[in-house]
């Protein structure tokens, strides 16, 4: 095995790559992560990575930021974890501090101001294509209690204004009921 | 104290965004819309247009673009920190306690109740998004203020994402450059 101080450099310069040039959000991320440090760098077998990424993949937070903490804690500790979310959050950071600079200046001009117009309405369509496919993997599950959690929090954000946060909080309740119910019956 | 308010309201964002990609997007827009009124809906989204264009999380991006313009580069620093805070400590209990018990049904379960709940909440996100394109913002929705050339270009992405394997990216891109040469053969009227 590598120095340990070779690793941490490596781990830094990895994540700070990925981060940089991974367009398409976390899942992609994970991905390139798993390819680099399992078939790459044969850092992680292959088994243990896949528990890592389904961690990463079910705390709260960007996917890409807790994908960093879990592979950076397993071969560093703290420290790996702690150099790993570094060059993870270093690209975007420096990115947008750019791109925030320069906003209002382009924002006032004719030509940006009608291009970032007409994205809105491609956004949207994004947006919409995205939660068609997410909503017909619901719809399709029949699970009648997912297709009322999903009508119920669809009209209790739009139409009555209620916090994500609290729609959140509700979902997790649910779950953890529905956990201990099924325990139970499966108990008896 | 500024500094204060936008790490406590990234950390609800890091905190509470399940799922990834635009999970957040729902939570970024109360925190930073709706509460807090640091973006309006036209800049949050910008700020998306911008996310989905360059590298990186739409939280971390949203954390850097807030905190730049509310306070500055010590203030996009604080809110990426409460943006990833809640992940490092997350993360680390969850790994712990996987390791310790290999058996995750709780959360499993939850996890299975929170997925339809992230879909209606995303896809409020893009109502309010909508509404923003459609009718120019705050007001109400009436027929005779749309933008129907607004309407047909998110018609015609919406067509070129689910027959095409067009990217997302270059669809946004295309729609822009529909809409500045509609309003320049307009004569600039827009």
């Amino acid at each position: 095995m590598e120095s340990r101080k070779k690793v941490l450099w490596k781990l830094f310069f990895s994540t700070l790559y990925l981060s940089a040039f991974t367009f398409g959000g976390g899942y992609v991320i994970i991905t390139l992560m798993k390819k680099r440090f399992v078939d790459g760098y044969r850092w992680i077998e292959e088994e243990e990575m896949l528990d890592l990424v389904a961690i990463a993949q079910s705390a709260p937070g960007p996917i890409a930021v807790n994908g960093s903490i879990v592979v950076g804690y397993k071969l560093c500790g703290m420290l790996g974890a702690a150099v790993a979310i570094l060059g993870t959050v270093l690209p975007p950071f420096l990115i947008i501090t750019l791109v925030s600079f320069f906003y209002q200046a382009f924002r006032d001009n004719w030509v940006v101001s009608q291009l970032l117009e007409g994205m809105q309405a491609g956004v949207g369509a994004v947006i919409a294509s995205v939660v068609y496919d997410m909503a017909a993997k619901v719809v399709r599950g029949k699970e009648a209690s997912s297709i009322a959690i999903l009508l119920a929090a669809f009209a209790a954000t739009c139409f009555f204004g209620v916090s994500a946060v609290y729609v959140v909080l509700a979902c997790i309740l649910i779950g953890l009921i529905q956990t201990m119910i099924k325990k139970r019956r499966a108990g008896k | 104290m500024i500094y204060l308010q936008l790490l406590l309201s990234f950390l609800q964002i890091g905190l509470f965004s399940f799922g990834g990609g635009y999970a957040a997007l729902p939570l970024i827009q109360d925190q930073v819309v709706t509460l807090h009124g640091w973006l309006g809906m036209t800049e949050f989204t910008d700020l998306i247009t911008i996310s989905q264009m360059t590298p990186g999380p739409i939280a971390l991006n949203a954390a850097t673009f807030v905190g730049t313009k509310v306070a500055g580069l010590p203030g996009a620093a604080v809110a990426t920190l409460g943006c990833i805070l809640p992940s490092c400590v997350i993360v680390t209990v969850i790994a712990k306690l996987y390791l310790r018990y290999r058996s995750m049904d709780a959360l499993q379960g939850v996890l299975a109740a929170l997925r339809p709940g992230v879909v209606a909440m995303i896809a409020a996100a893009g109502v309010s998004i909508l509404l923003t394109a459609f009718w120019g913002g705050d007001a109400l929705a009436d027929l005779a203020g749309t933008d129907w050339g607004m309407v047909l270009i998110f018609g015609l992405c919406f067509l070129l994402l689910r027959r095409t394997k067009l990217s997302p990216i270059l669809v946004m891109v295309l729609a822009g450059v529909v809409k500045l040469g509609a309003a320049a053969a307009g004569g600039g009227a827009g």
